[in-house]
Order: structure tokens, then C-alpha cells, then sequence
């Protein structure tokens, strides 16, 4: 049954012709001392672009790094070439240190390794990482999959310290899933939310 | 009554069937300033969302070259002094090219400070002038960790140049944050548009 209104279908073949708001909860995932956060489904073409939110990301070992990989072959490996770019701004609670710098040492050229989106995190009880990651297109079989992340963290030595990475996983296979872990030990507590983007 | 359209329950109940699939941000309140001192949002920030979004829409200031100033709450509005350390960089080009700069902004960062933010910089009080702006704060009703923001506006310049401001840190409290100020570092916010959503 389809529903008309005013020559407008709002409705029809079992879903809303309209739309209902753009961005759309698809998975969250809540870490337990846990030693990565995998998303295995539901990254495929029904949305050209997906966001990973992060809330309170926090580690069980002091001053270590957030990162991420993807896979083409649904979380068997996560192993896919990346070419990437880190920057990011500190300053800390002392108000004797601000620095905007390149990251030579956490971006990645060609690298199938995992990709740093947030470094230094410390683990105090009230420490953690917050942000966001957009990957573009993923199922895309023609283009190289383009991914921006901008998140802010508190440093283990006290310091705010706000991330900015991007770049590309550099296969023209689709990516169908991802997954974040820490450098080292467990993600101790957090939630990861990842959201389809209608039209996007 | 239930709508069903091809076999799929789509409306029952007074409600969307809890299977369609509905957008993730939600305008929780929109405020216009018009020769306002402050806006303020008082209500609507808690548990209900981990993370909110402020976008600012041609905030336009009464003081050519004011900065759109940001502070947190824990009692509800009453005060506005929660401590924060923070981040700043901007980039700039001048109507008149070649005054261009990349950097950080010295200055313009906080150090445990329960000082208001400067947010969007420099507004100019030409009637065609003005700055927009998103804002993202992380979990504002957490009691274990600080609260991460991140935001990004640009501005019609005072001087006549476009500049990209960056901002981001947290708000060094484990109290719940349940409201925000926004108001001009001198006069009023003559005119423009604030809009709280929560992020499901």
C-alpha cells in the first residue's frame, strides 16, 4: 500500500519515501577490558559514507595510542594499505607548552599497519579519548577509500591533545569492515557508534 | 490503526514501528539571538544523548571584532565557570591576497582556566559580516570523565579576511555538565541562530 499526500508519496513498498533524518545509529559497541572493537557487518553499499563515534575511549595502560585497520574479507584480516597524514595541537594544564605539529612518526606511507588516531592516552580514572571517523564510500570497487578522523584526547602527562588524521586505504577492493584496538593492552571502557549516512 | 505497506509495519500504535529506520540527530532546541546579551541552554542537556552538537548559524555581533564566547555549567546556569584546558589554531587569507597564515593561536587556548572560550573569532559588525560554526561535546552528563569538545567555525573577519578556527580540549570535571552559555566577548549577539541536537 502505498500512502499520497497532496501528490507527494510519503510512503510505499514497505518503507518511507521521505526522509527521516540523514544520519542513522547502525551498531554501538561497548568495550569491557577489551582487546579490540570490531564492526563486521553492515558496511556495504546501502550507504556511500559511514561515522564511527567515540565516547570516552579508555585505555587500560597508560600513554598508549588509539588506533585503527580495515579489512576487504569481512574481519578475517585486518591488513589493508593505507597512505595517511597526522597532525595535531597540545597544550598542557601547566599553560607552559602548545604545540601544532606534523606527526612523522604516526602517519603511515603504504603501511598495511595500523593507523593512529589518538596518541599518549593517558589511563587516570578520568582520562579517555572522544571524537569522530568518516570513511567515504567503502564498497566502492573503482576508488581508493578516503577516511578523515578528528578526535581530542586527555595526555597521560595532563596535557589536551586534539588529533586530526586522514588519508586513504589504497585498494580499489570494497572495505567491509573495521576494527579498533589499543597499541597496547585493552580498551578498558568506551562506546563506538557507527552511523550510515543517507545522501552523503 | 497500523500502517503496513508492502507486508512491513511502518506506522502502529501513535508511533514509527521500532524496525524504521530513523535519523540519529535530533534537534532538541533552537535559540535566535536578536540584541541578546547570552544565550543559554539550560534544559535537554543529560543522559538522554552521549554526545550534543551546537551549530551556530551567522552569529552576527553588535561590536565589530567581538569573539563568540563559550562556558559550561554543572548547576543548571546558575554559574558558568567550569575549569577547561584547550587547543586553538586557525588559517586566514585576507581579501587582499597573499595575507595568509596557518598556526597556532597563542593566547586564545585556556590552562585550567574557568574562563569563557573564545569560539568563533573576530566577527565583523558589517552588516554583511558574520561567522557560523559547529560545536561537539562529548558525554556531558558522564561523572567519571572530563568532557571533550571539539568545534570548527569560520568567520567574516573584522579586517576583511576569512579565517578557519579550530578548537577543542575539555572541561576538567567529573560533575555533569547540564548547561551552556554562548555570549560576545563585548556587546550584544545582535542577531543569529543557535541550534542544540542530541546525537542518539
Amino acid at each position: 500500500m502505498a500512502f499520497i499526500s497532496s501528490g507527494t508519496t510519503i510512503l510505499d513498498n514497505g518503507a518511507f519515501s521521505v526522509g527521516l533524518g540523514g544520519l542513522v545509529l547502525l551498531s554501538t559497541q561497548t568495550a569491557s577490558a577489551s582487546a579490540s572493537i570490531s564492526f563486521t557487518s553492515s558496511i556495504d553499499s546501502t550507504y556511500d559514507s559511514y561515522m564511527f563515534k567515540f565516547i570516552n575511549i579508555h585505555p587500560a595502560t597508560d600513554d598508549i595510542a588509539f588506533q585503527f585497520n580495515l579489512s576487504t574479507d569481512a574481519g578475517s584480516n585486518y591488513n589493508v594499505t593505507k597512505t595517511t597524514t597526522v597532525f595535531r595541537t597540545i597544550h598542557n594544564e601547566a599553560d607552559t607548552e602548545t604545540e601544532l605539529s606534523y606527526r612523522t612518526t604516526e602517519d603511515l606511507a603504504q603501511s598495511t599497519a595500523f593507523q593512529t588516531i589518538m596518541g599518549f592516552i593517558g589511563n587516570d580514572a578520568d582520562q579517555s579519548v572522544s571524537g569522530s571517523l568518516t570513511l567515504f564510500n567503502p564498497s566502492s570497487t573503482v576508488f581508493v577509500k578516503h577516511f578523515i578522523a578528528n578526535l581530542n584526547g586527555y595526555h597521560s602527562s595532563n596535557y589536551t591533545f586534539n588529533y586530526f588524521s586522514a588519508g586513504y586505504a589504497n585498494t580499489t577492493s570494497a572495505v567491509n569492515a573495521i576494527q579498533f584496538k589499543m597499541s597496547s593492552g585493552n580498551i578498558d571502557a568506551g562506546t563506538i557508534k557507527m552511523y550510515g549516512i543517507k545522501g552523503s | 490503526m497500523a500502517v503496513v505497506s508492502g507486508g512491513t509495519t511502518l506506522i502502529d500504535n501513535g508511533a514509527l514501528d521500532a524496525g524504521v529506520p530513523t535519523g540519529s540527530l535530533i534537534l532538541l532546541s533552537t535559540q535566535t539571538a536578536s540584541s541578546s546579551a547570552s544565550l543559554s541552554f539550560t534544559s535537554g542537556i543529560d543522559s538522554t544523548y552521549d554526545s550534543y552538537v551546537f551549530k551556530f548559524i551567522d552569529i552576527h555581533p553588535s561590536a565589530d571584532g567581538a569573539n563568540l564566547m563559550i562556558n559550561f555549567s554543572t548547576d543548571g546556569g546558575s554559574n558558568y565557570n567550569v575549569t577547561k584546558t584547550t587547543t586553538r589554531f586557525y588559517a586566514y587569507n585576507g581579501e587582499t591576497s597573499g595575507f595568509t597564515l596557518l598556526g597556532y593561536l597563542t593566547g586564545a587556548d585556556l590552562a585550567q582556566s574557568t574562563a569563557d572560550q573564545e569560539f568563533i573569532r573576530g566577527i565583523g559588525s558589517d552588516n554583511d559580516q558574520a561567522g557560523v560554526g559547529i560545536l561537539h561535546l562529548f558525554n556531558p552528563s558522564s561523572t567519571t570523565y572530563v568532557k571533550h569538545f571539539i568545534g570548527r567555525s569560520s568567520t567574516a573577519q573584522s579586517s576583511d579576511y576569512a579565517e578557519d578556527d579550530y578548537l577543542a580540549g575539555y572541561a576538567n570535571t567529573i560533575s555533569a555538565i547540564n548547561a551552556v552559555r554562548f555570549q560576545m566577548s563585548s556587546g550584544n549577539i545582535d542577531d543569529g541562530i543557535i541550534k542544540m541536537y542530541g546525537v542518539k
